[in-house]
């Protein structure tokens, strides 16, 4: 059975719906890659230089990530000399498949959640990445889990961004926990964790302000939030998620590796996954630093966020190559 | 793994390889192309973009100005510097203005680019500039997007027209124009709600806010952050919109910023602005040339030494040149220095400044912070004027009083003077009056390049 057969195989026993979604959100991304990989593939007779360097151009044009390019390509020719590959279009499934185990994941996937009473969830990340409209969008997703959700509005330097966690809020039907406008963040939190557990709430989700991970003191700033949550509920938070944008070139490793210094950041929230931008630096984060992504943002409505899957990510990514590989095989 | 070394230390690296070897060979200059390719790859510009570089590059490096030269590396980094500055676009660009006011600037981009925090900031600079800017609250779309731009605009003093979140992006558009007018604003800036690219929709809706209101800027908003992606986002912004210009945000952060690069390459429009803070005012006019240094890893020279002219009184500077090459160096003068640093900033900022400053040995010591310069600025100050004047006077029984006037220890006195000492020692050879400079100086001196006269 050839990889992509058992792919889909493992897919199928999973919903439908969200499939269509991950391809729908991702399908900018996969017609562009997959053509251009397909082309490569295809196109090709030979497997010499030129076409590692070709082949090195289309990952990076993917933001892989330089490193992370690097070392697939070396992985491939290594592949290329046990195996005896000599044909180009042999290589592609062993490619897809080299991806697949970068990305697939030993731990859970699935978000952590206390044993007992309260769960916590911090977001952090750099301005714009839309880590507000994250919590806003988890938030519904939680609540239509039938959990109790509790917002709390810890971006009190942005104008207006207590103001856009409300109407959330709002929108989803979920209580905000909030101070007015340049409040110190950390008391917001306390506050907020004190109310959660107050009323019982399954789950409190912490927005933070946008901050760029070299400034110093913005980044103790988000440290003192992070050691408040623990002081108040010692095993919180139990996740600390990174929004990344899908645009984001390589300064999302800097991110990465920053914000986890700072406030232990335990996954990534990969957002804006339905433009072009391939997202690739999730490989190379993944490879790099070993962070899951938990979640994709691949809309602007309510329910355009799914439970990140790397064999559906995978799955979407070549879809085109996958229907070119059947008619192959016929 | 994710130490981003400048190109400068690479290339340094494999033309150290080289030393001794008299010519350099296609091959060397190959080998140094590739190092130039990764630079700038890993400074997230477009592939296709680097891949025209780096040929325009080679043809000008395997020409005779490298091989002939003692320091090959250097020359190598001054033509991609130069090729660099001029795909850039060269010099510095300016904002549009309308003979017929208001003029009218829209700004578009991606959702999180930073388009309303950079309306803000723009309608402060023109503020500064004496001009009367109204904003135009066109994001209806994001929640809160209009309470945000409302509170920029009090807090800088400046209107914000708004018709709320039920009417068409055009005819707000349409209706601040009119307002403007009638207001006698000089200028209106439109803010409008992010975007994908390949949303028809409101990439339709845009025309037509274009349409009605004929901007005389049309700014895309970048991020500076932004990967690969960028020449996606900017081709198709420029196809649809014809954009004049480009604001790039967030450039306070520790990207290289590649994309600043794969931006102009594509649609040719100048960057005008560069977003390098939270704070309202920080938005600064876009230098090409310090962009082309900063994605190569080579820190931002220029912005140091116009920061050191703004902050450091000329004749001073001058007058502490020449004692620095005689050696007359004092500890008055290094008070003195100190005053003068601390008008250019807090320090660690200067030191990002400089190019290899992380990398350099024993550099690190130079980190010191601001506390450490209070203590020192004790010690100083604790001497008498003829010790100031006169260092070698420090013998014990001063050093134990001087410890116990600045509060300090006798250890951290010695250690100072010793500084102190060796300060002088490396200024002179850096100042390049006699002998043979050391082998770290002479990089030093490399980089600091000709004509580049820093008392520090």
């Amino acid at each position: 059975m050839s990889f992509f057969q058992r792919l889909k195989d493992s897919i199928k026993q999973k919903t439908e719906a969200i499939t269509g979604k991950f391809v729908a959100g991702l399908s900018k991304t996969s017609s562009a890659f997959v053509s251009q990989v397909s082309d490569l593939f295809s196109r090709r007779k030979k497997i010499d230089e030129d076409f590692y360097e070709e082949l090195e151009e289309i990952l990076i044009s993917a933001d892989v990530g330089v490193h992370t390019v690097l070392q697939l390509i070396e992985d491939l020719r290594k592949e290329v000399r046990v195996q005896r590959i000599e044909e180009p279009a042999k290589l592609q499934p062993v490619l897809s498949e080299l991806i697949m185990k970068l990305m697939r994941n030993e731990q859970s996937l699935s978000l952590k959640q206390s044993d007992s009473g309260l769960t916590i969830y911090l977001f952090v990340g750099v301005n714009g990445v839309g880590k507000t409209t994250t919590i806003g969008k988890l938030a519904h997703y939680l609540k239509s889990q039938g959990k109790s959700v509790m917002m709390a509005a810890g971006d009190t330097f942005r104008a207006g961004a207590i103001e856009q966690l409300e109407v959330w809020g709002e929108r989803v039907g979920v209580e905000v926990i909030k101070q007015q406008s340049g409040a110190d963040p950390a008391a917001v939190m306390y506050d907020a964790v004190h109310a959660a557990k107050n009323r019982n709430v399954d789950v409190l989700l912490c927005d933070t302000a946008g901050r760029l991970q070299n400034k110093s003191n913005l980044m103790d700033e988000l440290n003192k939030v992070f050691r408040v949550i623990q002081r108040e509920v010692p095993d919180a938070p139990h996740e600390v998620l990174l929004v990344l944008d899908a645009t984001t070139g390589q300064n999302a490793l800097s991110q990465a590796k920053l914000f986890g210094e700072k406030s232990g950041v335990s996954g990534l929230v990969l957002t804006k996954l339905d433009g072009t931008a391939k997202g690739g630096i999730v490989i190379a984060i993944r490879n790099e630093l070993k962070l899951p992504v938990k979640f994709v943002g691949l809309g602007e409505k309510m329910d355009d966020l799914q439970p990140f899957d790397a064999e559906q990510f995978v799955h979407a990514l070549f879809s085109q190559m996958n229907d070119e590989d059947e008619v192959a095989d016929k | 793994m994710m130490a981003f070394e400048g190109l400068t230390s690479r290339l340094q690296q494999v033309f150290g390889k080289l030393r001794g070897k008299g010519k350099l060979t296609e091959d060397d200059v190959n080998e140094a192309l590739r190092e130039v390719r990764l630079a700038l790859l890993e400074a997230d510009v477009n592939f296709k973009v680097v891949k025209q570089f780096v040929a325009k590059v080679k043809e000008r490096a395997i020409g005779q100005e490298v091989q002939k030269s003692f320091t090959p590396g250097m020359v190598v980094i001054d033509i991609v510097n130069k090729e660099l500055t001029d795909l850039m676009g060269g010099t510095q660009s300016k904002l549009v203005r309308n003979n017929k006011p208001p003029t009218v600037i829209m700004m578009v981009g991606l959702q999180g680019a930073g388009k309303t925090t950079t309306s803000g900031k723009l309608a402060k600079w023109l503020q500064k500039q004496n001009h009367r800017p109204l904003l135009a609250a066109g994001d209806i779309y994001r929640p809160a997007a209009i309470k945000q731009l409302q509170i920029l605009g009090e807090q800088i003093k400046v209107p914000v027209f708004s018709l709320g979140d039920q009417i068409s992006p055009i005819e707000i558009a349409r209706q601040a124009l009119q307002h403007a007018k009638q207001h006698g604003h000089d200028y209106l800036i439109i803010d409008t709600a992010g975007r994908l690219h390949i949303d028809e929709q409101l990439m339709d809706e845009l025309q037509q806010v274009r349409e009605a209101v004929q901007p005389d800027e049309t700014l895309l908003v970048v991020d500076a952050m932004t990967g690969q992606d960028a020449v996606n986002v900017a081709e198709s912004f420029h196809q649809q919109l014809a954009l004049s210009g480009v604001v790039l945000t967030k450039l306070d952060g520790d990207t290289r910023g590649g994309a600043a690069l794969s931006v102009k390459a594509v649609t040719d429009c100048p960057i005008k602005f560069a977003a390098t803070g939270e704070k309202i005012d920080a938005l600064e006019p876009f230098h090409p040339e310090r962009m082309a240094s900063r994605i190569l890893g080579m820190g931002d020279m220029l912005s140091l030494i116009e920061k050191a002219q703004a902050g450091i009184d000329a004749d001073k500077a001058a007058e502490m040149e020449r004692k620095l090459r005689k050696a007359e160096f004092t500890f008055d003068d290094f008070l003195d220095q100190m005053e003068q640093m601390k008008k250019l900033g807090p320090l660690d900022q200067i030191l990002d400044m400089l190019p290899g400053m992380g990398q350099m040995k024993g550099m690190k010591d130079m980190r010191v912070n601001e506390k450490q310069m209070a203590r020192t600025e004790a010690i100083v100050k604790s001497m008498t004027k003829q010790e100031k004047g006169n260092p070698e006077l420090l013998n014990l029984s001063r050093r134990k009083r001087i410890a116990a006037g600045s509060g300090t220890t006798l250890q951290e006195v010695n250690r100072f003077i010793k500084q102190f000492d060796d300060m002088r020692k490396m200024m002179k050879q850096l100042m390049g009056s006699s002998g043979k400079p050391g082998k770290g100086l002479k990089n030093i001196k490399n980089m600091f390049g000709k004509g580049m006269k820093f008392p520090f």
